[in-house]
């Protein structure tokens, strides 16, 4: 095991989580909470294969499923925004309708033959910095390299631009904010589209760029609902989603590769041989999230984490109390 | 400039509004209100809780749309659909509740409204025009401090630099006294002198008498959403005949009350520290007793621990350290149930979510500190007959205004809401009633009832601590006041409570001044010097 090898293929899972876990959060800093980001990302994973088999252009395949992430997304907006409906229970109806159509649609796409995928290359001189330079630079999908500039854009959107300090308002006191003129419901709109193009990238990248291929609900494996919990483990801050998105990447291609060689360090390995205890380490991401979520879902502790305080709560202007 | 108290009919109005009506479902909350501002006035807008004062001026700022009337800005009618239309046309409204975000610095809350920056911040830069601006109209506040990080009456000064950014000429301030310390009042009315002095008009919001006869050069008197007097010059009217138009009766200012005859302490907190809900320092190192038969007032300005304190000695927050005792028993982060069989009362600040159960009847409600025991309980059962029994007699007791006692409570105006819960509260006689608020946004009879409620449990020998923003509130209940800062017990005032030094001594202690044994210590506190670095609560007192 060379673990130079697994950080690199860590790096490049991280990614797929990466695009997923920034989406959910800018989603969230706009007051709402989408869970459906599994569903959002099949769908993309789905259709970027799909469209990539059929024109035989991966990145025609990458567009039309960030476009098709947006879209669905907009589902989950109508009835949060407009209808003002539970956002939980929307956002888990998404993860199903996304499931279901993208399986439903997807069928026979497993055996519908070779893709172009895109392409993976090494950055000149910094692949000869040591060290890092193998695990971040060398060999690498475009999508990683995109990752890395995705970070520290979003970062300074959200802190030093106008935009981005509407997108806080918007998510900490939407009254505050509608009472100076920043149109509360169309920016929420526009962060769930926002939220589901990059649940879709994500999906894209599954299929065309880390792991390619369709493999129904397997090729997100529960994905979605890691990034969703990445968001609160991240505290709504960009550089430590992306810290934890690479951390899950390289733990998941770690658990996936000790369980590789018959020997460890010189000894037997006892992932090798008993692979109960590999279902078991495959289980710590979700087992994480579950945990996450769960204290998550408290709303006191949410505060003390930084959540916006108007997560999950539809804005009616001029309700009493505010 | 105009002599502010020009009748020239063809002067430019600032605003005029005619005949407005605005309903909301089962109220009208203006019925027909005319209501007119000159340029440079101070206009007072004097009326009871409820009486429709915030929903005229919510009309006037765009957030509500009036139901029927006109209004004209500049003498030219207008149509706002959203309160940027109303900052369009220089109508700023200075809210109850700050339109803040609390996680941003003051600058940026600035700029939120502004046209620029286009795209970066620039914060550097706008953090010293936002610092210019202050200097200008002589409300200093850090540019780069959070929001949420101010004191309530900085935050204030953040809202009216706002809206002056914003180009408004006419300010609206929605009771912008109820969150300040006497002092911090008497800036804000320095502040609003020296804006009118600078052209603009400003419509002042209040239910209190007195600030309305300090500040306005005239008044318009709502009661029960219609206009009994409109636009009347401050000259010509007594406090009395203020107070008859807005109660409509003629209101005594003094209740009556028997000497204070304590007996053995009830409550005792003995070096209590608490944190508050973001995980912050909100309670450090707070003692005192409340002995039956007493009253004790508890001041301060708001958010300084007060919500948490009743919360500590309810058990509905966790006490770091310290311990509380109820009647010799201790209880420090007992169950609440365990509390409430030690005989005590809880009248919550939030009465529609933690003081009743909006969709449950006013006999779920009334016993829902009874249904455990009998006659309503008999061992797994309920006896329903029982309970609508009870909660009838309650009800004629309390004077409970409602269709039946099978109606939601969601459903009744706020002082019948809060006779529900007195009468919860108070006919298990307990030992120990904690108070927050207990009068908040209701109107002068149901404030009286609920007074006199209070001070009958007294006579009954309860140990009352009474939590309360209305400085006249404290005096006019309290035997003795103590007064909170930042989660410390500052010093307390007793024997002749009403006096205009007591007024002056609590205002300071509620900014942070300590009062011990008689003398103000003005050190202790000051710059927030106790207060360490990492805990952001201690909010910085500029002064
Ligand atoms: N958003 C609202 N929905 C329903 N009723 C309301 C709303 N706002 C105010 N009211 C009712 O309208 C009346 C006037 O309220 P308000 O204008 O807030 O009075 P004031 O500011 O004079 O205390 C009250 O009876 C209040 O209960
Ligand atoms: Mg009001």
């Amino acid at each position: 095991m060379d673990l130079i090898i697994i950080l690199q293929a860590g790096v490049a899972t991280g990614t797929i989580l990466l695009f997923a876990t920034i989406g959910e959060l800018l989603t969230e800093r706009s007051g709402i909470l989408n869970l459906g980001v599994e569903g959002m990302m099949l769908i993309g994973a789905m259709s970027a294969y799909s469209t990539a088999i059929a024109t035989g252009n991966p990145w025609l395949g990458l567009l039309v499923a960030i476009l098709a992430g947006g879209l669905i997304s907009q589902v989950h907006a109508v009835i949060t925004i407009k209808l003002q409906a539970d956002q939980v229970v929307s956002g888990l109806a998404l993860t199903f309708l996304g499931a279901g159509t993208s399986l439903v649609l997807g069928e026979g796409l497993s055996k519908a033959g070779t893709v172009s995928l895109l392409p993976a290359f090494s950055i000149p001189l910094l692949d000869q910095i040591p060290i890092l330079g193998p695990i971040f630079f060398t060999r690498q999908s475009v999508m990683v390299y995109l990752g890395y500039l995705l970070v520290p854009l979003v970062w300074y959107y959200i802190n030093h631009t106008r935009p981005g300090m509407h997108l806080r308002a918007v998510g900490e006191y939407p009254a505050a904010a509608d009472a100076l003129g920043i149109n509360v419901a169309r920016l929420r709109y526009f962060y769930v589209f926002v939220g589901g193009a990059l649940a879709g990238l994500a999906g894209a990248t599954i299929s065309l760029a880390i792991s390619p291929g369709w493999f129904s609900e397997l090729t997100t494996a529960g994905q979605g609902w890691i990034a969703v919990g990445l968001v609160i483990f991240a505290q709504w801050d960009p550089v430590r989603a992306a810290f934890g998105s690479y951390m899950f990447g390289a733990l998941r291609r770690l658990i996936l590769d000790i369980q590789g060689p018959m020997t460890l360090f010189g000894m037997a390995n006892p992932f090798y041989y008993n692979p109960y205890l590999g279902f078991f380490l495959q289980m710590l991401p979700y087992a994480f999230t579950i945990i996450v979520l769960v204290i998550g879902s408290r709303e006191a502790v949410r505060k003390r984490l930084g959540s916006p305080a108007a997560l999950g709560t539809p804005y009616i202007r001029g309700e009493r109390g505010l | 400039m105009p002599p502010p108290m020009s009748t020239d009919n063809t002067a430019i109005c600032p605003v005029k509004m005619v005949g407005i009506v605005k309903r909301f479902p089962g109220i009208l909350a203006n019925d027909h209100v005319d209501f007119d501002l000159r340029k440079g006035e101070i206009h007072a807008l004097l009326g009871e809780n409820g009486a429709g004062k915030s929903t005229l001026m919510n009309v006037l700022a765009g957030l509500y749309r009036q139901e029927g009337g006109t209004i004209l800005v500049n003498n030219k009618p207008v149509s706002f659909s959203s309160p940027r239309d109303a900052i369009k046309a220089g109508i700023g409204m200075v809210h109850q509740h700050f339109m803040l975000v609390p996680s941003q610095t003051v600058t940026e809350n600035i700029l939120l409204g502004m046209e620029e920056p286009r795209f970066f911040l620039r914060l550097k830069e706008f953090d010293a025009k936002v610092a210019e601006l202050g200097e200008r109209f002589g409300m200093q506040v850090d540019p780069r401090a959070k929001v949420w990080q101010l004191s309530v009456g900085e935050q204030q000064r953040v809202e009216l630099l706002k809206m002056l950014t914003l180009g408004a000429q006419v300010l609206i301030m929605d009771e912008p006294t109820a969150v300040l310390a006497p002092q911090e009042i008497e800036a804000l009315f320095v502040t609003l002198r020296a804006m009118v002095a600078e052209g603009k008009s400003i419509i002042f919001i209040s239910h209190k008498l007195q600030e309305v006869m300090a500040i306005a050069d005239r008044v318009t008197v709502l009661r029960k959403g219609k206009v009994t007097a409109a636009g009347v010059k401050m000259e010509g009217v007594t406090r009395q005949e203020l107070a008859r138009l807005m109660v409509g009766r003629d209101v005594l200012f003094k209740l009556d009350k028997t000497p204070c005859n304590p007996g053995e302490p009830v409550l005792t907190l003995e070096d209590v520290y608490a944190e508050n809900d973001k995980g912050l320092p909100s309670l450090r190192g707070v003692s005192f007793q409340v002995r039956a038969g007493e009253v004790v007032g508890l001041a301060g300005v708001a958010g300084n621990g007060q919500v948490e304190l009743t919360q500590v000695i309810n058990g509905l927050r966790r006490c770091t350290q310290g311990q509380v005792r109820l009647n010799g028993k201790e209880i420090t982060n007992r169950p609440v149930l365990q509390a409430i069989q030690s005989g005590m009362s809880y009248i919550p600040e939030d009465r529609t979510h933690v003081g009743s159960s909006p969709n449950l009847s006013i006999t779920d409600n009334v016993i829902m500190k009874s249904y455990r025991q009998p006659p309503i309980a008999h061992g797994w059962v309920l006896d329903g007959a029982k309970a609508e029994h009870i909660a009838g007699e309650l009800k004629d007791a309390y004077e409970i205004i409602a269709p039946t006692i099978h109606t939601p409570v969601r459903l009744l105006s706020g002082g019948n809401l809060q006779r529900v819960i007195l009468a919860r509260e108070i006919s298990g006689h307990p030992t120990f009633i904690a108070a927050v608020q207990p009068t908040r946004g209701l109107d002068v009879g149901a404030i009286e009832g609920v007074h006199r409620l209070l001070l009958a449990q007294r006579e009954a020998g309860a140990a009352i601590l009474l939590v309360s923003e209305e400085l006249e509130e404290l005096f006019s209940l309290s035997d003795r006041i103590l007064v909170i800062y930042e989660g410390r017990i500052m010093g307390e005032i007793t024997g002749e409570l009403d006096t205009s030094a007591n007024v002056e001594t609590i205002g300071l202690m509620m900014t942070g001044s300590q009062y011990v044994s008689g003398a103000l210590k003005e050190e202790m506190n000051r710059g927030g010097e106790n207060i360490s670095p990492g805990q952001p609560q201690g909010m910085v007192q500029h002064d």
